[in-house]
């Protein structure tokens, strides 16, 4: 009995003992939507005493309204949530259940199987120490069952339940089982699971769930919930190294600096020897404090404050790591995202990224390969889409403290935040660091670029000339420069059409062609700013992320965007190197304006209309703007 | 193949020498209890597996021989136990705090939405502990309908006294004004006014970007797949459709100006974690909770406590003096109170167990339609 009711009700306060003392285990539930998994839980929680009577009448009302007849409840009804999903009859999110036994709390993160829900199944897994995956014992292992079993092997998950269920639907056929046993034993020899434990069962029956099947006495193991109450989650490995990454810096006063934190790996005592990544100052613990007075030692999961022996500067997203094994640290690394957004990983484009409680800049340097889940092979790519998995190089803007994920999942996870809509669009297991972080270091030369720019009498300043094609924008750039060339002003004109004839030969129209042009062209302006130029730059760069990503390069007063306003009603009437007609017969592919979009810029310095200016007016508004801004007057 | 047969000599063997049970050499070699067992009866296996498991058998040949030596070494000696596992209450307690920390250090203004009930003091007990030598760095929000129990108000200033936080109590003034009352207007009304709308109104006003709520996940089916931290647009709305997903403990904590997160640090509870918590920490709660003789009428199935003179008897109506407690706390007209001896924590918790009637069922609003919750979260009630 999972509730130990007699107790209960004759000795409540040896009850509360009994259960005060449970510990906690995560488990998520994976199949397919004809697995019968919202049964499954259903019944856990029916059997384990935690539907309530109210509940049990609302789910008899549903079934007197459908019609259904049935001797047996629904079981799968008591678990389904958001409205349109019960319309649909089926599980499409995550959602969390909760059961007791006297051994243990379980928190059951119940994910769906579809092939577009593969997100879902990553976040579920995520947090799972322990997997319930369901197979239909009719069909067996599935492309689905493979899938499942790569995913929680990706996420590190490491002890399997093949939960092999509808065994009454099959004759309680013994042959079956093992037939299914085996092969999936077979095929996921090399995903790493620690253990693997299959059982027969039917959820709709109750049989092997919390008890033992009177009609499958050939099987001799525990029942689900016997194993999953038992089962031993610590790793099997040697001791964990401590691992704490610094969330909140605890100064109530002068004399209290305390650093507040959850520990995600090892333990920790007073006296303990410790070092701070990524800085690799080191000192001693002093006390770990809470509310309940200080504590001698603390491990994994506990949430406290630690104060230090010694003086040193600490912030919140440092890694404070036991001496004997710190934390590797690095800004380029070797990682698998996986992409949970429907707007696809384009590389080369700036996303934010969490890891150990620091968020930074970060982008995607090379997409190596993706992985098919279904058989587990590589295929090249440009993009990543939704649900889609891939190994990719990352460029972080500053260093990271972290461990392997295979080492340590807490330190060497992170999540990946689009700028624009701030939506989490991936997550991440770093795999290593490229090391070239630590080989290259930027040449610090005596001449830099502020001598360069005052031998120049100049501000260096980048213009970034945005706008449809055809809208004008060489030409305004080229009477600009020729303007500043007239004040005696050292300028360089990166064009659009030019650069694609050398430097960027090798890049076609794609939305992730586009991304690559811009962002060489963003270097390559970047260095002549160094050079102590003025940069003039007329690209259509129709992507507001691009033009961010440009300007991000620079320093602050460097970026000057220039957007040329001309509808497309207005270039397609002049469509002077005749392209937009090509474009409209379908000549050109992914031409801006006609079946490529151009995001208007939000936030540009300077806005010039050609169809109510002329060039030169414009150039001379421009020029105008630099002078006022103190471009001019060095 | 002759190879199967010699790990199968040799699995035994171990077994026999060491005294293990087959079943048990059997998971550590191939990590599944049967495995030898079925090999003997002619069952198969890959080259591969049976590699894997004859290196395995040697390192535990190893290890035994290792231990052996040892152990007469190290007799007497105490040795480092590994820690010992935390229990659950320790494991959400920790999740909470990591929670309370997390918004403290990337929102700017967060504000602890407190009801005076018993979810309320845990959520503040834990985030006093979060933040512990340090004072709470963000005040408690009283959404009052101006129909609490009485002893609630005492309650909450008597703890707000006593802790020296700061509380900001907002009541809808339009709906004072229209003098909502509950037994006039419908609970669905007064609900809406007093509560969604006033609400909506003290978070615009005093701009807060995340709001701590003690809604769990048990407490109802469309809970269970709320996040943690929630997202609502400006106008406080909710879109389950729209959830962003929650990796491993690493919470996406940014919005866009106006935007704004509820928070949920007891998410993962449930009412029994809650109970227990409770009764292990000796936190003070309402004395409503615990049974004792109060004056009642019944109306249309609820028992009703008269807390003031604004409830007003109807026809054949009588007020009568029960052994009542409460095992939720709201608006007075609107919470029905249940017959009950539970005196102590350990009695409710008993009851509460031993009854099995959901949480919620008590309170009026929830009872409307199958996902009734659902349709106020998205519309803004918390």
């Amino acid at each position: 009995m999972p509730l130990n009711e007699e107790l209960l009700s004759s000795d409540i306060l040896s009850y509360l003992q009994t259960h005060e003392n449970k510990g906690l285990l995560r488990v998520l539930t994976c199949g397919s939507v004809d697995d019968g998994k919202s049964t499954l839980i259903g019944r856990l929680l029916y059997d384990s005493k935690l539907i309530y009577e109210d509940q049990l009448v609302d789910l008899q009302k549903y079934n007197d309204f459908q019609g259904v007849q049935s001797a047996e409840f629904d079981y799968s009804r008591l678990v389904d949530g958001l409205e349109s999903e019960r319309e649909q009859g089926i599980t499409i999110d995550v959602a969390y259940r909760y059961f007791s036994t006297n051994k243990r709390k379980f928190i059951v993160a119940d994910t769906p199987g579809h092939e577009q829900y593969t997100r879902n199944m990553v976040t579920g897994a995520s947090t799972s120490d322990v997997a319930i995956l369901l197979v239909d014992a009719r069909h067996g292992v599935k492309v689905q069952t493979r899938r499942h079993s790569y995913v929680l092997s990706m996420l590190g998950v490491k002890h399997v339940v093949l939960a092999v269920n509808k065994m009454d639907v099959v004759d309680f056929s013994q042959k079956k089982f093992n037939e299914i046993e085996e092969n999936f034993r077979e095929f996921s020899t090399d995903l790493g699971f620690e253990t693997i434990h299959c059982i027969p069962i039917s959820a709709l029956h109750g049989d092997n769930i919390i008890s033992r099947s009177e009609r499958m006495k050939w099987y001799n193991g525990p029942n689900l919930l016997r194993h999953i109450e038992g089962i031993s989650v610590v790793p099997s490995n040697e001791k964990e190294n401590f691992r704490f990454p610094v969330q909140w810096v605890n100064r109530p006063h002068q004399n209290f600096r305390g650093y507040s934190g959850t520990i995600v790996a090892g333990q920790i005592k007073q006296g303990d020897k410790i070092t701070v990544m990524p800085s690799g100052k080191t000192s001693v613990i002093k006390d770990i404090v809470t509310i309940d007075g200080q504590l001698n030692r603390a491990q994994k999961h506990q949430s406290v404050t630690l104060t230090i022996e010694d003086d040193i500067d600490i912030s919140r997203g440092d890694l404070i790591c036991s001496s004997e094994n710190v934390a590797q640290y690095s800004d380029q690394f070797q990682a698998k995202i996986i992409w949970m957004s429907t707007q696809k990983l384009f590389p080369g484009r700036s996303y934010l990224l969490k890891i150990n409680n620091t968020t930074t800049s970060v982008s995607i340097t090379n997409l190596k390969h993706k992985i098919n889940i279904n058989d587990f092979s590589h295929a090249s790519a440009n993009v990543l889409e939704l649900n889609e998995i891939g190994i990719c190089n990352l460029s972080l803007a500053q260093q990271v403290a972290f461990d392997p994920f295979d080492i340590c999942k807490s330190t060497g996870s992170f999540i990946l935040i689009d700028r624009q809509t701030n939506d989490t669009v991936g997550a991440g297991m770093l795999n290593f660091s490229l090391r070239r972080a630590a080989n290259l270091t930027w040449q610090n030369l005596a001449v830099g670029k502020l001598e360069r720019a005052e031998q120049k009498h100049q501000k260096p300043v980048v213009l970034w000339f945005t706008g449809l094609s055809g809208a004008g924008k060489s030409t305004i750039a080229s009477l600009v420069e020729k303007k500043l060339f007239d004040l005696g002003r050292h300028t360089y004109t990166l064009d659009g059409d030019n650069v694609r004839h050398g430097l960027n030969k090798d890049l076609g129209f794609t939305d992730a062609d586009r991304i690559e042009n811009i962002r060489r062209i963003g270097e390559a302006a970047k260095l002549m700013v160094d050079a102590g130029l003025m940069v003039l730059v007329s690209f259509i760069s129709p992507f507001k992320a691009e033009r961010q990503m440009a300007r991000r390069l620079m320093e602050e007063g460097e970026f000057l965007e220039i957007y040329v306003n001309t509808p497309l009603s207005v270039v397609e009437k002049r469509d002077v190197k005749g392209l937009y007609a090509k474009a409209r017969k379908g000549e050109i592919k992914n031409f801006t304006g006609i079946d490529s979009e151009y995001q208007v810029p939000e936030n540009a310095e300077i806005i010039v209309e050609t169809t109510t200016q002329t060039a030169k007016q414009a150039a001379e508004k421009i020029v105008k703007y630099l002078e006022k801004n103190g471009y001019l007057n060095t | 193949m002759t190879d199967i047969s010699t790990l199968i000599e040799q699995a035994e063997s171990f077994a026999d020498r060491h005294g293990l049970a087959i079943t048990t050499i059997s998971r550590k070699l191939l990590k599944d209890g049967k495995g030898i067992t079925r090999l003997k009866n002619g069952g198969q296996c890959t080259v591969k597996t049976l590699t894997a498991a004859l290196k395995v058998l040697e390192e535990l040949e190893h290890q035994f021989a290792m231990k052996n030596g040892k152990a007469t070494e190290k007799h007497g000696q105490i040795v480092d136990i590994q820690a010992q596992e935390l229990t659950h209450l320790e494991r959400l307690e920790a999740e909470s705090i990591y929670i309370f920390r997390e918004v403290v250090s990337e929102c700017k203004n967060p504000v602890l939405l407190y009801s005076a009930g018993k979810d309320s003091a845990v959520m503040l007990h834990l985030a006093l502990k979060a933040f512990f030598p340090s004072k709470l760095p963000f005040p408690l929000l009283h959404v009052d309908t101006g129909w609490k129990f009485k002893e609630m108000i005492k309650y909450r200033d008597q703890q707000i006294n006593k802790m020296g936080l700061k509380l900001i109590v907002h009541q809808n003034p339009e709906g004072v004004k229209q003098g909502i009352n509950p037994f006039i207007h419908g609970s669905a009304q007064h609900t809406d006014i007093m509560k969604t709308q006033a609400l909506k109104q003290a978070l615009s006003k005093y701009g807060f970007d995340a709001a701590f709520g003690g809604a769990r996940r048990d407490e109802e089916k469309s809970r269970a797949k709320e996040r943690v931290f929630s997202f609502r647009t400006v106008n406080h709305h909710w879109n389950p459709k729209a959830q962003r997903p929650e990796l491993w403990s690493i919470y996406n904590t940014r919005v866009s100006k106006g935007e704004s997160m509820r928070v949920f640090p007891l998410s993962n509870w449930t009412e029994l974690d809650i109970w227990q918590y409770i009764y292990k920490n000796n936190i003070e709660i309402p004395n409503l909770y615990f049974a004792a003789k109060r004056r009642i009428v019944e109306r249309e199935g609820v028992s009703i406590m008269v807390d003031d003179e604004r409830l007003v008897l109807e026809k054949g109506e009588a007020i009568q003096e029960k052994m009542v407690r409460f095992r939720t706390l709201g608006c007075y007209p609107l919470t029905g109170a249940v017959e009950s001896n539970a005196q102590t924590l350990p009695d409710i918790i008993q009851e509460m167990l031993l009854s099995k009637t959901s949480e919620r069922h008590d309170r009026v609003i929830d009872r409307d339609n199958g996902a009734s919750m659902e349709v106020k979260k998205s519309e803004g009630y918390f």
